[in-house]
């Protein structure tokens, strides 16, 4: 598994304009997505708002558009994980947001891809870890050990 | 996106590496191990405003995180790394991933119904 990138596929039973809209009307993404966006989506364009979803209310989502293919491709850069309250991001690394559009028997399938997770500081990276459930607490019982001896 | 859970057990043994990396010496000291080759003391100490000593010092205490370990090679000591380091990141993408899996399932609802 490469550390690097997420790729994700699914196909939707929708035309490839209907997922377009979907991607790329703020209302309609916002819709989907959990947050109430403020801007629209062109190349270059800096799109944010406030994330709806239940828990994350105080999360501002901040994504810099790259490139738009109608119908076919999107892409957008952003901070992963940006969830804590009062944490500036903006002079960390991004990670690049890729969605790829292809007309397929039922529908359309839709691609994504979002790559640069190594340049993310391991700080931040060790911040998610506490987010996450499973696992990271097991690994740390021996650490813990170390640091409190 | 899951709802944050509060999880108090957890949040507790991640102390100790939260406040290992809680310090702008030790950041710039992982950043530079992040290519995971070893590294000497005093390679890791060039251009940073502190002592070899204090040096030595971070490192030990990212040591005792768990975060790097050390090792002799003749007279120099050398640092790297803990492999451990990409499990985390696996279970860092795995958290974003499952955010995403979560999303598009949104996203298929919306634009199927």
């Amino acid at each position: 598994m490469s550390t690097d990138r997420i790729e994700k596929k699914v196909v939707l039973g929708a035309p490839r304009s209907r997922v377009w809209r979907a991607l790329t009307n703020p209302d309609e993404f916002g819709a989907w997505f959990g947050v109430k966006l403020e801007g629209g989506f062109a190349p270059g364009s800096r799109v944010q708002g406030r994330i709806t979803n239940p828990g994350y209310e105080h999360v501002t989502m901040d994504i810099t558009i790259v490139r738009l293919d109608p119908e076919r491709y999107l892409s957008w850069r952003w901070h992963p994980y940006a969830v804590e309250p009062g944490v500036d991001y903006s002079g960390e690394p991004t990670t690049l947001v890729e969605f790829h559009l292809e007309e397929v028997a039922g529908g359309t399938r839709l691609t994504v891809v979002e790559s640069g997770f190594e340049q993310i500081p391991l700080a931040r990276r060790a911040k998610a870890f506490e987010m996450n459930e499973g696992g990271w607490a097991a690994q740390l019982e021996n650490v813990e050990r170390h640091v409190s001896a | 996106m899951s709802p944050r859970s509060a999880r108090l057990g957890d949040a507790a043994h991640a102390a100790p590496v939260f406040a290992a990396l809680g310090d702008a010496t030790r950041l710039a000291l992982m950043n530079r191990l992040a290519t995971g080759r070893p590294h000497s003391t005093a390679h890791l100490a060039l251009g940073l405003p502190v002592t070899r000593q204090a040096v030595t010092k971070h490192l030990e205490v990212l040591s005792h995180a768990g975060l790097v370990r050390d090792f002799r090679r003749g007279r120099e000591r050398l640092w790297q790394p803990e492999a451990r380091r990409l499990d985390e990141a696996r279970l860092y993408l795995r958290a974003i991933s499952r955010r995403w899996d979560e999303a598009l399932a949104r996203l298929k609802t919306f634009v199927e119904t």
